[in-house]
């Protein structure tokens, strides 16, 4: 039997899921930091939810109640050299204002 | 560095309105979409939509994109295409990487998020399998790049996406060996369904995919029986063949740049979870952003055009292009239209919901920006 993969990008499962809540992980936040599910190029766009689910399963927490994991950007794979080029565009969008 | 008045992240039937109401006004406006051709997915909609003559039904989705962009191109709207909007910083100044190879900064004084929906996944072992897919993915590879995904497909889900796409999937030369439904019942149109089943598709409710076979691709799938409760049940296990599974189970907005741009949410299970919060205007909890489409919660191409044509004349509105008093006739008018569509079995918990988020926005809202 294949494993049931939750996380595609960082290959985590449902069983290492599980596990990180058992140690004491309470909210998405905490079960990204302890499995990295969620921390792959899709940024979680695809496990975010099963992620919550499992977490609502687990705990007992509904599920109106369990806050996403935190964004951030970029929010779509780039590359590192286009982050540099943004914060030289930032800094210099910053002079020109000044 | 691009500056302008008016940006719009995504071009589909929200975003598109958005642009013609806001150009027609007399905004300056940019469209972005990370798509190398704007229409979201209005191009894979080869069926005809519901509704009243007035929304455009019994036109197919697909005609409709061609007038949107007609429309668009008649009034000169800037549109950058292959632009990925990665971040918002200081409430209005995008982070676009463009052909994934330039980082530019496109400073608004206004932002329309209508960046739509993506497809809820189902874990189970070998979904991560090749061949396993979003029905959405399925219907783009048929209808907009003209090829089959597999010979023997199974879908999971028998919702409006489900059995349109399955039928689509049939017209395009594949086998559907069966639609599976893990509720009791079907949760598609009839209209939809009976063509699917009278093309001899067989349905299992109360059935969901226990899991997946294959070695680097899916060559059969195990399904089982749901008990009221949604647990399996042991012993009612069966293998089907297919090559292909697709999920048509859901979709969920996407708010990332919502929650960068820092605006306040709240949890409408109905339309799709987490939620921007916005008032009558279109207005979320954070100054000069808007939002309209599947990003305000899970619907239609006919009720994401009218939201995309609220935020774009409420946004006109406040950039000094259309008066007040003219915006808010005018924003009545597509209220009664929007009201109109969310009416009848499938669109009354719609409107709660609608009604729902509107009464928390125009509250929360209200002290805020008058």
């Amino acid at each position: 039997m294949h494993d049931e993969l939750i996380c595609r990008c960082e290959e985590v499962s449902r069983e290492e899921i599980e596990k990180a809540i058992e140690d004491g992980a309470v909210t998405a936040n905490e079960v990204k930091r302890f499995t990295r599910a969620g921390m792959g190029l899709c940024q979680g766009r695809t496990c975010r939810r099963l992620v919550e689910r499992i977490l609502s399963e687990k705990t007992g927490i509904p599920l109106s109640e369990i806050q996403p994991s935190t964004y951030r950007q970029p929010v779509r794979p780039v590359r590192s050299d286009l982050i540099r080029e943004h914060n030289k565009n930032k800094s210099e969008g910053e002079l020109n204002d000044e | 560095m691009i500056q302008t008045e008016l940006a719009i992240v995504g071009a589909g039937p929200a975003g598109l309105s958005a642009a013609i109401e806001a150009r027609r006004a007399g905004a300056d406006v940019l469209l972005i979409d990370e798509n190398s051709r704007p229409g979201g997915q209005l191009f894979k909609q080869i069926h005809k939509f519901f509704g009243s003559r007035a929304h455009k039904a019994g036109t197919r989705g697909m005609n409709i994109g061609t007038q949107l962009l007609k429309e668009s191109e008649e009034l000169g709207i800037r549109t950058c295409l292959k632009g990925e909007v990665c971040g918002i910083e200081d409430g209005q100044n995008l982070w676009v990487v463009i052909d994934r190879n330039r980082s530019e900064i496109v400073k608004a004084k206004k932002i329309i998020l209508a960046t739509g929906a993506t497809e809820n996944a189902v874990a189970f072992p070998g979904w991560d399998l090749p061949g396993v897919m979003g029905a959405g993915a399925a219907q783009t590879m048929i209808n907009v790049n003209r090829v089959l995904p597999g010979k023997k497909v199974l879908m999971l889900g028998s919702g409006n996406v489900g059995v349109i796409v399955s039928y689509q999937l049939l017209q395009a030369g594949a086998d559907v060996v069966a639609v599976l439904e893990a509720a009791p019942r079907l949760g598609g149109y009839g209209v939809h369904t009976a063509k699917v089943a009278r093309a001899g598709v067989p349905f299992y409710v109360s059935h969901t995919v226990k899991q997946a076979f294959g070695t680097d691709h899916v060559e059969a799938v195990e399904i089982v029986e749901l008990d009221g409760s949604f647990n399996q049940i042991p012993g009612t296990e069966r293998i089907l063949e297919a090559d292909t599974i697709c999920l048509a189970t859901g979709l969920t907005p996407l708010t990332e740049l919502a929650w960068l741009a820092g605006c306040e949410f709240k949890y409408i299970p109905a339309l799709g979870g987490h939620l921007p919060i916005h008032d009558d205007r279109m207005h979320t909890t954070k100054e000069n952003v808007f939002v309209a489409g599947d990003i305000t919660g899970i619907e239609e191409a006919s009720t994401a055009m009218e939201e995309g044509r609220l935020a774009g004349i409420n946004a006109a509105a406040e950039l000094g292009y259309i008066n007040e008093e003219e915006a808010r006739i005018r924003s009545e008018e597509i209220w009664d239209s929007l009201n109109c569509l969310r009416s009848g079995y499938f669109g009354q918990k719609r409107r709660e919901s609608k009604d729902l988020m509107l009464h928390t926005g125009n509250e929360v809202i209200q002290w805020k920006i008058h």
